[in-house]
């Protein structure tokens, strides 16, 4: 029987109705089944090593679908090479925002490609979340609201090596090898402020191409500078050469390394265990190939998660835990932000994220960010290496 | 003094690996009047093929024999499928197939064993030899073997009967023919030694760069560099070359132009040789009558 | 043969047309990408009067592309120059630069050369992110510029103008190489490189064609860097590695060597092909993300393998025989 009262019920939730659907029609990307996201990754060319990160996010996303997906939606995440061009990435990001309509873009990989697209992102006021890239010029609320970086900064995790230098060895002689590009030019950049008035101790620099096939010749300069202290700027494979390089020729000087390097089975292996005893790095993860973590809760889902939806040798490679975390990162923030997906309350829960914790990160770091502070972990421990895995020492610095 | 004799037996280290690679570029370019591109990707996939066999379980020397085995039949395989019908279509479409075949081991690398950085292990470890500190006792091995190399393929072509047979054919196919030289073969089994070759060149270069699928794209460049210098029609001049560059390029890269314009410096060797010399140091010259 | 000149011309006419009605039917994205496509064309027409009309190989010339956009880049940022002018002005510079280079590139031809324009390719990123032009390239950060505005209030998006832009300079440029190409210039260079001893006993004076050769070529890859430049809106040193030299060289031998019309299609594969690469892996499953390169390796030598003169060549072919079936001659 047709009451007034059932009449004004039903009328309202169908107004309800059509107006959450149109909720829904002013989101690009976002139905009732499901969000879409995109994202751009050097699947070919000089970084495809990287190209492994977006094949975990989507790994594991394809997990939280089939348990479920957030808040009753599965989350499509539409990957595309760019082959680290960033006029390629340029392009990509386009077709993903304006051909297949993706809600925002996540986790996008490299300095320069980044760079190409802020400012694409922010004139359309498109989130562009957790950049895959530690460049500092990522987290800057101020002039680019709506591009995030996630990792701790390069320049942040010099500094703490320049603290550590300063107070342990204060009348020290530097020498620094880094990469031709942002990454490495950042160390420096972090190095030099974190010394302040002391940078002179910086006595002798070497860069490197990634297109080069050693570093020997490199260390063997800055071995010649007479420095006692080395820092290594270098991604994996150089970082090992270093290594291996400076032992060989009778060279032993306290070096600090980045964390982009830390990796044990792709790094201290091939230079030597042996000879990388002493390394310091900075860290804020597990490594995956630490016996430490063996029986830790966190390692032992990251392991499950490996072996369900990658392939066995994904396991050890530090850029498969860096997606894993990445995609709970962006799982917590979906979660946060509840039916409403638009663009900007997506960004306004991306930035209002609380002490997350997350599987791989080392105890006590945890992740927090806030309309002023872009930067979603800032805290790093220093570790150094026995031969055998990572021993952290001292309390938690923040960056 | 210390530091130049670093850079010296660093340089002589690597400058093993260019040189073998250069002889393997100059084996192909004195058959085929063509520079395989691919060169460098083919010896990084030989070598990750070793390391899947000692990963196996397979014992140093019995690996790397097997791989230079396989090397060599693949090397056979890929000219007669993939290079030989494009004997008669123009040279550019040439260098397309061989930018093709490049791409395609480095991402079939990329995909079977994944991008990390794994270590590859060497027959010449421990102590360094006679106790010095310039050269490890794998860069001392591999300058040996490159060496050895050099001088088996010298004289391979010097005596025996069937390398004189490729070098006819290889200088005068037509004439080759007539005498009865299958000259087809001949160059099948050019590939075939190249490969075998870049095979032991990414064998020994992955103990001091580590292997990954872009191992050898910085050592293929400074390959060509050594081969230019050399004199691209003559393989002991290229493989002089190798040598020649890789000291050259530490030497500048330390003390002239300093490590940020390294890439330029093999860039200037190429120009400046071929400006100065375009036959190379010890190249042929080739006089072009009206 | 009066038919095929015809023929020919209706076909020039034909594209011109879908070209310029291109921007106003299609959206945003995909008038980009015909932006891409004109702009790869104007680098390939360059490319091909270097290699495909007069033999010399080059394998670097994503240098002069990136002279040309950094060029701009600098004008437009640090001399405040519009972009109609910034683009001719690093242009020019590009043809001196291809110039000079042409001159140590005339002792040594063939396969030297394209020697060392792979090690020009390789140390460009290098050169360009050096530290002494810090100052200017802004080192790894790059530059931003903006994107140019439509003028004088023309109801267009941004996206239109930019095409047309790209549009226009490529017809013109396409004007220009067509007329030299079919000229006394052309005819010297095919000598030049077919019979090279003869040509000069003609009296053609080899040395100043190849060297201004090689200077029009670098000019037009930097039209096409400069605008690429704009397009774009950023330019670092990692836009100019050797994979873009690599592409142009691939682009004008899939389109056909010395067939100027041909370079749409070799622009339109270094275009899209990679992107189809892409698309098939993606239907391959996950693990096969790692190979766009492999595939895209494929299709280089499938294409080879299916028309080694490159599509130009193929469609020659094709219509040939087409027109022998139908009567004509």
């Amino acid at each position: 029987m047709l009451t007034r009262r059932t009449f004004l019920q039903s009328s309202a939730a169908a107004v309800l109705a059509t107006s959450a659907s149109r909720a829904c029609a002013d989101t690009p990307g976002v139905t009732d089944a499901e969000i879409k996201i995109g994202q751009t990754m050097p699947y070919s060319g000089p970084a495809s090593a990287y190209g492994v990160i977006g094949r975990a996010e989507t790994a594991y996303f394809k997990m939280i679908n089939e348990q479920g997906g957030v808040n009753g939606r599965k989350i499509n995440l539409i990957s595309l090479d760019d082959g680290y061009s960033p006029p390629k990435t340029v392009e990509q990001a386009r077709r993903l925002v304006e051909q297949e309509q993706v809600a925002f873009l996540f986790n996008t990989l490299g300095t320069p490609s980044n760079a190409a697209i802020r400012p694409y992102c922010n004139d359309n006021k498109i989130p562009q979340l957790f950049v895959a890239t530690g460049a500092a010029m990522f987290s800057d609320p101020k002039h680019f609201p709506w591009t995030m970086g996630w990792q701790p900064n390069y320049q942040t995790e010099a500094k703490i090596f320049a603290q550590h230098i300063l107070s342990t060895k204060p009348d020290a002689k530097i020498a620094a090898l880094y990469q031709n590009d942002a990454f490495g030019k950042d160390y420096l950049i972090g190095l030099k402020e974190g010394l302040g008035d002391h940078a002179g101790m910086i006595i002798k620099e070497a860069t490197y191409e990634t297109s080069e096939p050693t570093v020997d010749s490199q260390v063997v300069t800055l071995q010649a500078s007479g420095a006692d202290v080395f820092l290594i700027a270098a991604t994996p494979k150089f970082a090992a050469q270093a290594i291996r390089k400076a032992f060989d020729i009778g060279w032993t000087p306290e070096r600090y390394m980045t964390d982009v390097s830390q990796s044990i089975a792709s790094v201290m292996k091939p230079a030597g265990p042996e000879k990388s005893k002493g390394v310091i790095t900075a860290v804020y993860g597990k490594d995956p190939t630490d016996a430490r973590w063996k029986n830790d809760p966190g390692y032992k889902e990251y392991a499950a998660f490996v072996a369900k939806y990658m392939s066995a040798k994904d396991l050890i490679d530090a850029n498969v835990v860096y997606g894993f975390g990445l995609g709970a990162t962006m799982v917590q923030v979906l979660k946060q932000c509840g039916n409403d997906l638009s663009r900007e309350n997506v960004m306004r829960q991306a930035a209002n994220l609380k002490d997350l914790e997350l599987p791989m990160l080392l105890p006590g770091i945890k992740i927090n960010t806030s309309p002023e502070d872009y930067s979603p972990i800032r805290q790093e421990a220093l570790a150094s290496f026995n031969g055998a895995s990572w021993e952290q020492f001292g309390e938690l610095y923040m960056g | 003094m210390s530091e130049f004799l670093h850079q010296l037996a660093s340089g002589l280290a690597l400058g093993g690996v260019y040189a073998i690679m250069a002889l393997a570029l100059v084996m192909i370019y004195q058959a085929t009047q063509l520079v395989n591109f691919a060169q460098g990707e083919m010896a990084m996939f030989s070598t990750y093929f070793a390391w899947k066999l000692m990963d196996m379980g397979w014992p140093y020397w019995r690996a790397f024999f097997a791989t230079v085995a396989v090397s060599f039949i693949g090397g056979i395989v890929i000219e007669r499928l993939i290079v030989r019908p494009f004997a008669n279509a123009p040279v550019l479409a040439s260098i397309i197939v061989f930018i093709g075949l490049a791409l395609i081991f480095n991402a079939l690398a990329g995909w079977l064993y994944g991008y990390s950085v794994v270590s590859f292990n060497t027959p010449f470890s421990g102590r360094s030899w006679f106790g010095n500190v310039y050269m490890s006792a794998h860069e001392s091995g591999a300058v040996l073997v490159s060496l050895a190399v050099l001088a088996l393929v010298y004289a391979f072509f010097r005596f025996t009967s069937l390398g004189l047979a490729m070098r006819a054919a290889a200088q005068n196919p037509t004439s080759s023919r007539l005498v009865g030289i299958r000259v087809g073969w001949m160059l099948a089994l050019g590939w075939g030694l190249a490969a075998a070759i870049g095979a032991i060149a990414g064998m020994m270069a992955a103990p001091i760069v580590y292997l990954d699928p872009n191992m050898m794209g910085g050592v293929l460049i400074y390959a060509f560099a050594g081969a230019v210098l050399g004199g691209i029609d003559n393989p002991f001049g290229a493989a002089f070359g190798g040598f020649a560059v890789g000291v050259l390029e530490n030497l500048m890269g330390a003390y002239v132009v300093g490590s940020e314009t390294k890439l330029s410096v093999a860039l200037a060797i190429i120009i400046g040789v071929l400006v100065w010399r375009p036959y190379g140091l010890f190249g042929r010259r080739l006089v072009a009558r009206v | 043969m009066a038919r095929a000149d015809e023929l020919a011309r209706f076909a020039t006419l034909a594209v011109f047309a879908a070209g310029l009605a291109f921007p106003f039917l299609a959206s945003g994205y995909h008038i980009y990408q015909g932006a891409q496509t004109l702009i790869y064309a104007i680098a390939l027409l360059g490319l091909n009067l270097l290699t495909g009309f007069n033999g010399q190989i080059s394998l670097g010339h994503g240098a002069f592309f990136a002279i040309g956009a950094y060029g701009t880049a600098v004008l437009a940022t640090k001399a405040g120059l519009p972009y109609w002018a910034a683009i001719p002005l690093a242009s020019v510079v590009c043809f001196v630069a291809g110039f000079l280079f042409g001159f140590p590139a005339l002792r040594f031809g063939g396969l030297y050369l394209a020697l060392a324009t792979f090690a020009l390719a390789v140390a460009t990123p290098q050169i360009l992110a050096f530290k002494g032009f810090e100052g200017w390239t802004g080192g790894f950060q790059g530059v931003i510029l903006t994107k140019p505005k439509p003028p004088f209030g023309l109801p267009l998006t941004g996206d239109q103008w930019l095409y047309l832009v790209c549009f226009f300079s490529a017809a013109l440029l396409y004007w220009a190489a067509r007329n030299l190409a079919k000229g006394r210039v052309g005819r010297a260079l095919v000598a030049i490189r077919d019979h090279p001893i003869a040509a000069e006993t003609m009296g053609v004076n080899a040395a100043l064609y190849k060297t201004s050769c090689f200077g029009v070529s670098a000019l037009y890859a930097g039209v096409a860097g400069g605008l690429s430049a704009i397009a774009v809106g950023f330019v670092s040193p990692e836009s100019f590695g050797l994979a873009l030299s690599l592409s142009f060289l691939v682009g004008v031998v899939i389109g056909g060597l010395a067939s100027l019309g041909g370079v749409i299609f070799g622009a339109l594969f270094i275009e899209f092909v990679p992107n189809i690469a892409d698309q098939l892996t993606m239907s391959f499953g996950e693990s096969a993300k790692a190979l766009p390169g492999a595939i895209y390796g494929v299709l280089l030598i499938l294409a080879m393998a299916a028309a080694p003169t490159g599509a130009a060549g193929a469609l020659r072919m094709i219509s040939k025989r087409a027109a022998g079936a139908l009567g004509f001659r």
